[in-house]
């Protein structure tokens, strides 16, 4: 169809069709394709053996479970703060609730580096709290609790975020229908609430854990560096890119760089289950 | 507060803290939710307020203003908004691809736009210095040309790129889908050509989304780290950014300098982003009007 046909005064011509298409696409194949690709290509540079290997070692393996570690820690605690967050802001009117949303999102206009940094002015020798657990033999900065704290405040808002316009748009009518039925709270929460947000929730979750695996700034702060002991999975990476060991810290790189893929997969999967769901809602 | 929804009876009725409500759990989970915030996020940046006093104004403005400092905060908050910039242009573009035209592959491109919100920032970071050093694809392309990339400003700018991809792209996208069809429709009926049309009735609708989009950039590019540093080299006074300067201040122990350091960034942001919300409150009020 050419652009002077009458029945498509809006349509762009052809050629500006392809030309934009054209530069979207070398956009995104530049910016975004290349690198994950230079991932994987540098991952396997050496062959199959040496990618292997890379993961056959005492401190890789320390920092894969230290990240698992931080992770089954601080998502679980921003999961249930997400929730509890999103059921007072959605479900009540109070003073303040909007200012309390807009603090939720704070820690995203915060660099990780401060956010690391934070608490190491709380929790070091020099900070206002760290005598206070340096006399009790509790170590925070340069240890696994640092590393958790900051993870968790780079990652406070996702599951909150992800809820609260869901649970707004939601109202409180199938709440309130349950309480006058006589449910009480928990039981309101748990077989209303829940089941119409559970897919805003997995998408919350997932995108939380994956921010809380690949942390890099908050925990490089607090983790002091300590090979097989503080180094999470990005700060191995770091560690060993800045020893000339490419091949094995690519080979890290390209396990969170799959998780990262598998997240994007999901959340695709999720958000055309998504679309039919409200649209769903909507025709009732 | 604005939290407060006004009742048309509100003059006359008692202040109350919360509406009274059918549903229970109020309190609890208000008590769970303040206290968590306080503990993680509150408490924390309050030390990052009033720690830096502890060195004096004067040293806190020594602290700011010293050469390497200023350099530092320049390199930060140029590159993020020349990369933010940057995003605003073709971030646009690709909405604009996504939005309105079909091609094969839209539906990955579309997921995998998301991809720098989930890949960890020190992979990108380690992938963007291999591609773009001088003996990487792009890097010896560029070379080949005498222009160097990795470990100059250029390389913090292209990191930030990769890093603010997304937000431009998902802001402009809910606009453009629900732009309806029929006002572009009638202005062309109306006689306004193609490039009318865009100009006087797209470009005014998605102006302020693609400001959103570049302020959102642009905040997160600000205090981006992981990307940045292996690209950077970290030349004091050349490629060294406002985070990297920090945690090198605390490294000497310099807790107070660091945090002041931290603070002027966060008060240069929000001072930035104050100003960019007001001026899309203007352009949203222009373009309703």
């Amino acid at each position: 169809m050419t652009a002077r046909s009458p029945a498509a005064p809006t349509r762009d011509p052809a050629w500006l069709k392809w030309t934009l298409i054209t530069v979207a696409l070398a956009y995104v194949v530049v910016v975004l394709a290349l690198p994950l690709l230079a991932v994987f290509v540098e991952a396997l540079r050496k062959g199959e053996a040496a990618f292997f290997a890379s993961f056959n070692e005492p401190a890789a393996l320390s920092a894969i479970q230290l990240t698992l570690l931080v992770t089954a820690i601080s998502v679980p605690l921003n999961t249930v703060f997400g929730l509890t967050a999103a059921w007072a802001i959605t479900k009540f009117e109070f003073v303040g609730k909007s200012f309390l949303t807009t603090l939720i999102d704070l820690p995203l206009s915060v660099s990780p580096v401060i956010a690391g940094l934070v608490y190491v002015l709380l929790y070091s020798v020099h900070g206002w709290f760290g005598p206070f657990f340096a006399e009790r033999g509790i170590e925070i900065i340069f240890a696994v609790p640092g590393i958790v704290l900051a993870t968790t405040l780079v990652t406070f808002p996702y599951v909150a975020r992800e809820l609260i316009p869901l649970m707004q748009q939601q109202g409180t009518d199938e709440e309130a229908a349950a309480a006058t039925l006589g449910a009480g709270p928990w039981r309101t929460f748990f077989l209303v609430t829940l089941p119409n947000v559970k897919w805003a929730l997995t998408f919350g979750v997932l995108l939380c854990t994956a921010r809380a695996m690949g942390e890099f700034g908050a925990v490089s702060v607090v983790s002091g560096h300590i090979r097989g002991q503080t180094s999470t999975m990005p700060l191995h990476v770091e560690i060993l890119y800045n020893e000339y060991n490419f091949v094995a810290a690519f080979a890290i790189a390209s396990l969170l760089a799959l998780f990262a893929l598998v997240t994007l997969a999901v959340r695709a999967v999720l958000e055309s289950r998504f679309e039919a769901e409200l649209a769903a809602a909507d025709r009732t | 507060m604005a939290g407060a929804v006004a009742s048309p009876a509100g003059a006359a009725k008692r202040w109350r803290f919360r509406e009274p409500s059918a549903l229970g759990g109020f309190w609890p989970s208000f008590g769970f939710v303040a206290v968590y915030m306080s503990l993680i996020v509150l408490i924390p940046l309050a030390a990052l307020v009033l720690r830096p006093w502890e060195i004096g104004i004067d040293g806190v403005w020594r602290a700011v203003s010293s050469e390497r400092t200023v350099a530092a905060l320049r390199l930060s908050f140029g590159a993020a908004a020349v990369a933010a910039a940057v995003n605003a242009v073709f971030g646009t573009i690709v909405a604009w691809a996504l939005v309105r035209y079909e091609f094969p592959g839209k539906r990955v491109v579309d997921a995998f736009v998301d991809l720098p919100f989930a890949l960890p920032t020190a992979v990108a970071g380690i992938a963007l210095a291999s591609i773009y050093a001088p003996n990487g694809i792009l890097g010896a392309a560029f070379g080949a040309h005498d222009i160097r990339i990795a470990y100059t400003p250029i390389g913090v700018m292209i990191a930030l790129v990769f890093i603010g991809f997304p937000f431009v792209v998902r802001a402009v996208q809910p606009v453009l889908a629900d732009l309806e069809r029929e006002v572009e429709e009638a202005a062309a009926t109306l006689g306004a050509s193609r490039w009318r049309t865009i100009a006087q009735v797209i470009w005014p609708s998605i102006a302020p989304a693609m400001l959103t989009g570049f302020s959102l950039a642009f905040a997160r590019a600000v205090g981006e780290y992981g990307s940045v540093i292996f690209i950077a080299g970290n030349l004091p006074m050349v490629s060294e950014i406002a985070p990297l300067l920090i945690i090198i201040r605390l490294e000497e122990f310099d807790y107070a300098g660091a945090a002041a350091i931290g603070l002027a960034m966060l008060v240069i942001s929000f001072a930035l982003l104050f100003a960019l919300n007001a001026l899309h409150a203007f352009m949203i009020r222009r373009g309703g009007a």
